[in-house]
């Protein structure tokens, strides 16, 4: 069985290399600051240390007051499973750091998410629009979008 | 001497093109007959079936997984229905996970078929190898069929089990499809596996090195045949695969030819693990009585299948309400594209339609 490692547990293994990255953690999550995302990932990546070589999916809520983003992460050598959350604040102009150097697996999903959902990826080698055309007019998944 | 000027060439391939299993469009940068540049557009299939899902109940959405990967409408609807009952905290009655995992690996085995069919139609063997897969998918169509009625928009799961129970005549066919089908399988190795053509074609074509497989997210057949034995089923059994035994095929190099056979052979294990299903099925009932309106708690959860495609899951938040909040869906012939430039650049023309049909995509749930 795929072990599900705590938002708790998970956090302290993050706290270890690099210290206020998680502002809180419950048993399903850990969540992490906006400015330390990228580094976070860099740390669970790292196959010398937690070895999260599979980026499952990346996903986007809107909250209203703000959007969450979820990575599901797994690690195929461990068969071990984690989640990581960012919360982004701002409905104009939402932004977060793309992981796509991390994880290639990251660079169409983070398009899906700058289409539908309206969240800039800084950094991205290519953030077009990629389910709706170039020209449309806001981002369907959002709460407030009027079709 | 002098040199002859030459340009790239951008050609467009696609949306409306037979090879691309849909309307995928690929704008393609040749430099000479050599690939230099692919850039895939998306979204000629958009429906918005997430959007979608949000205004409709828990039970109406499992109409709309099915026109996701509409060539394996069970494993979707397997994937939405267990988040729901884990989401809600719902059990399912033993026989139904019999009848569910049946029915998945029958849905497996129609999947692969279709995929290895048209392979060989891309390879330019038109119609002809194509027709001996249609003919078995058809006999597991009729299955279906008798199971719930459709052939392809299935809905045949809920959330608690199972539409109805399977009627007698349907174990009767079964018997009758499993006993004849390894017998099959040979027939169709006999055509492709060992043939002179299908081997030049397809060996060392398209490969995909195993870190970059997983740095870039594939799942199922892809993944496996860059020999990454992962596996759902074996790695996070659900259901009742782990009182099953079987094996997981893997490739060695992650070219074309893997690719092909790694299916092949998973259709074998397919039956296999149908087999050992009705070996074990006991009587029982197939459905756990749910409200109309399934109101999960408020929350949310991550749940996955291994689906003929790859990892299929579904990351579902509810707000307690009769619509789930948000119905997010990890659609792995999507993800799957992911490496399609780098698997594409330095070959040709001709091996890039073999390429992208051993990818084996469904535009219905590339766009969803």
């Amino acid at each position: 069985m795929t072990k599900i490692i705590s938002g708790d547990e998970i956090s302290k293994s993050i706290n270890n290399a690099l210290n206020d990255a998680v502002l809180y953690s419950d048993e399903t999550a850990a969540w992490v600051s906006l400015e330390k995302i990228h580094e976070v990932c860099e740390i669970l990546k790292n196959p010398d240390g937690l070895d999260y070589s599979f980026l499952t999916a990346i996903s986007a809520v809107d909250y209203i007051e703000y959007f969450e983003i979820v990575y599901h992460l797994s690690s195929l050598r461990n068969n071990q499973s984690c989640v990581i959350k960012v919360k982004c604040n701002g409905r104009e102009n939402p932004s977060i750091d793309s992981v796509t150097d991390i994880w290639q697996s990251a660079d169409l999903q983070e398009r899906e998410i700058w289409d539908l959902m309206g969240i800039e990826f800084k950094n991205h080698p290519n953030l077009k629009r990629i389910l709706l055309w170039e020209g449309f007019d806001g981002h369907p998944l959002r709460k407030d979008f009027i079709g | 001497m002098s040199t002859i000027r030459t340009e790239p060439v951008t050609i467009n391939l696609g949306p409306q093109h037979p090879s691309t299993h849909g309307v995928f469009r690929l704008r393609v940068t040749f430099d000479g007959e050599e690939i230099i540049d692919v850039e895939p557009v998306f979204g000629y299939l958009h429906r918005g079936t997430e959007k979608l899902a949000e205004s409709r109940n828990y039970v109406q959405i499992v109409t709309l997984t099915d026109r996701m990967d509409y060539v394996a409408s069970m494993s979707n609807n397997l994937a939405y229905v267990r988040t729901v009952e884990k989401l809600a905290d719902i059990d399912v009655p033993e026989r139904a996970q019999y009848i569910r995992v049946i029915s998945v690996e029958l849905q497996r085995i129609a999947s692969h078929l279709m995929a290895t069919g048209f392979l060989l139609n891309d390879l330019g063997a038109l119609a002809t190898p194509l027709v001996y897969c249609f003919r078995e998918r058809e006999r597991i169509l009729d299955l279906f069929e008798m199971l719930c009625g459709a052939r392809i928009t299935l809905s045949y799961m809920r959330p608690g089990g199972v539409f109805q129970d399977a009627p007698a005549d349907f174990w009767n066919s079964l018997n009758v499809l499993i006993s004849d089908f390894p017998n099959y399988l040979d027939e169709l190795e006999s055509l492709i596996t060992t043939n002179e053509i299908v081997l030049a074609r397809t060996i060392g074509v398209g490969l995909l090195s195993d870190t970059q497989a997983v740095d870039s997210g594939v799942s199922g057949p892809v993944l496996r045949a860059a020999s990454v034995k992962w596996d759902l089923r074996k790695a996070n059994p659900y259901e009742i695969y782990d009182r099953v035994n079987f094996d997981i095929p893997i490739g060695n190099s992650g070219d074309t030819y893997d690719r092909y056979y790694v299916r092949l052979q998973e259709m074998r294990e397919s039956i296999k693990i149908i087999s050992q299903c009705i070996e074990q099925i006991e009587p029982g009932p197939v459905r756990t009585e749910t409200p109309f309106f399934i109101r999960p708690p408020v929350g949310e959860t991550y749940s996955s299948v291994e689906g003929p495609k790859g990892e299929l899951g579904f990351y579902m938040v509810s707000d307690g309400g009769i619509s789930p909040y948000r119905c997010k869906v990890r659609a792995p012939s999507f993800i799957n594209l992911t490496p399609l430039k780098d698997m594409l650049t330095g070959w040709k023309m001709g091996d890039l339609i073999i390429i992208l049909g051993s990818i084996d995509i469904v535009l219905g749930e590339v766009d969803r």
